[in-house]
């Protein structure tokens, strides 16, 4: 179970790449990309929009125990092949790290497996690093208990 | 001494990591750090020292006052910045992968 999840960020570029093998079939991991009630339960984000469509926009927002906003971001929808591919922008509300494009494709391996490949695309190298460091410090996971527990104390 | 460590024992503290994420964006005096925090100054002095101490933070005098910044070269250094990153995103599949393994099509 080590290791399942693979990125490449090469230094001096500007994208990374997210890659992931499942053990699901490709339409079922496609699913959990497309419905809201699913995805708020494995990215432990409030789904406020998305519309899976070309043209399409999404908004995402994660409140902590107070009711405060700890993370909101949105982005529009430029592509929605089902069980093929979601291309999309990602901005992050509030947080210096510019928008990336991302092209998400989803790969049937076998009729139970499936691989899932974001390739994300930031306005810089240097925006690419100073985020990756920012989940360092940070964790972009805003579900994560102990960073609620601590980002409550900033004002 | 293991300074590799020490960096890693210098972000394993949530106060120090929201230290870093304050000043990350822009440098800051001690006092303006210390100002979003309900913890008591001298604990805030403490941990700049350490975050200074292990280099993830440099000090620059600005006329009288002391500017704390990040040090992106030090920030690179610390090995793999990529792992909590892969791990966050590993964490999210393996959640994924858990509920769409006991997914029923609602009919």
């Amino acid at each position: 179970m080590e290791n399942r999840t693979k990125i490449n960020a090469e230094s001096g570029k500007q994208d990374l790449h997210i890659i992931r093998e499942f053990e699901l079939p490709v339409d079922l991991l496609f699913k959990a990309h497309e419905d809201p009630e699913i995805i708020e339960q494995w990215m432990g984000t409030h789904v406020l929009k998305l519309e899976g469509k070309k043209h399409g926009s999404w908004q995402y927002q994660t409140k902590n125990q107070e009711g405060k906003v700890m993370f909101q971001a949105n982005g529009a929808i430029h592509e929605w092949i089902p069980n093929e591919k979601i291309t999309r922008t990602f901005e992050m509300e509030n947080m210096p790290f510019g928008v990336t494009l991302e092209l998400i494709t989803f790969e049937k391996l076998t009729d139970d497996t499936s691989r899932l490949h974001i390739h994300v695309i930031y306005e810089s190298g240097d925006k690419r690093d100073q985020n990756l460091k920012m989940g360092m410090v940070q964790g972009i996971n805003m579900a994560h208990d102990q960073l609620q527990t601590v980002a409550g104390k900033l004002k | 001494m293991n300074l590799r460590r020490d960096v890693f024992q210098a972000i394993a503290d949530p106060t120090r990591r929201a230290i870093l994420l304050l000043v990350a964006t822009q440098a800051m005096t001690a006092g303006a750090i210390a100002s979003n925090f309900d913890t008591a100054r001298p604990t805030v002095s403490k941990h700049l020292a350490i975050l200074t101490a292990c280099e993830l933070l440099q000090q620059e005098q600005n006329g009288r006052e002391i500017y704390y910044h990040i040090n992106a070269r030090k920030m690179k250094e610390v090995a793999d910045f990529i792992e909590p990153f892969r791990q966050m995103w590993d964490d999210r599949f393996n959640k994924l992968e858990a509920i769409m393994k006991n997914y029923k099509p609602k009919k």
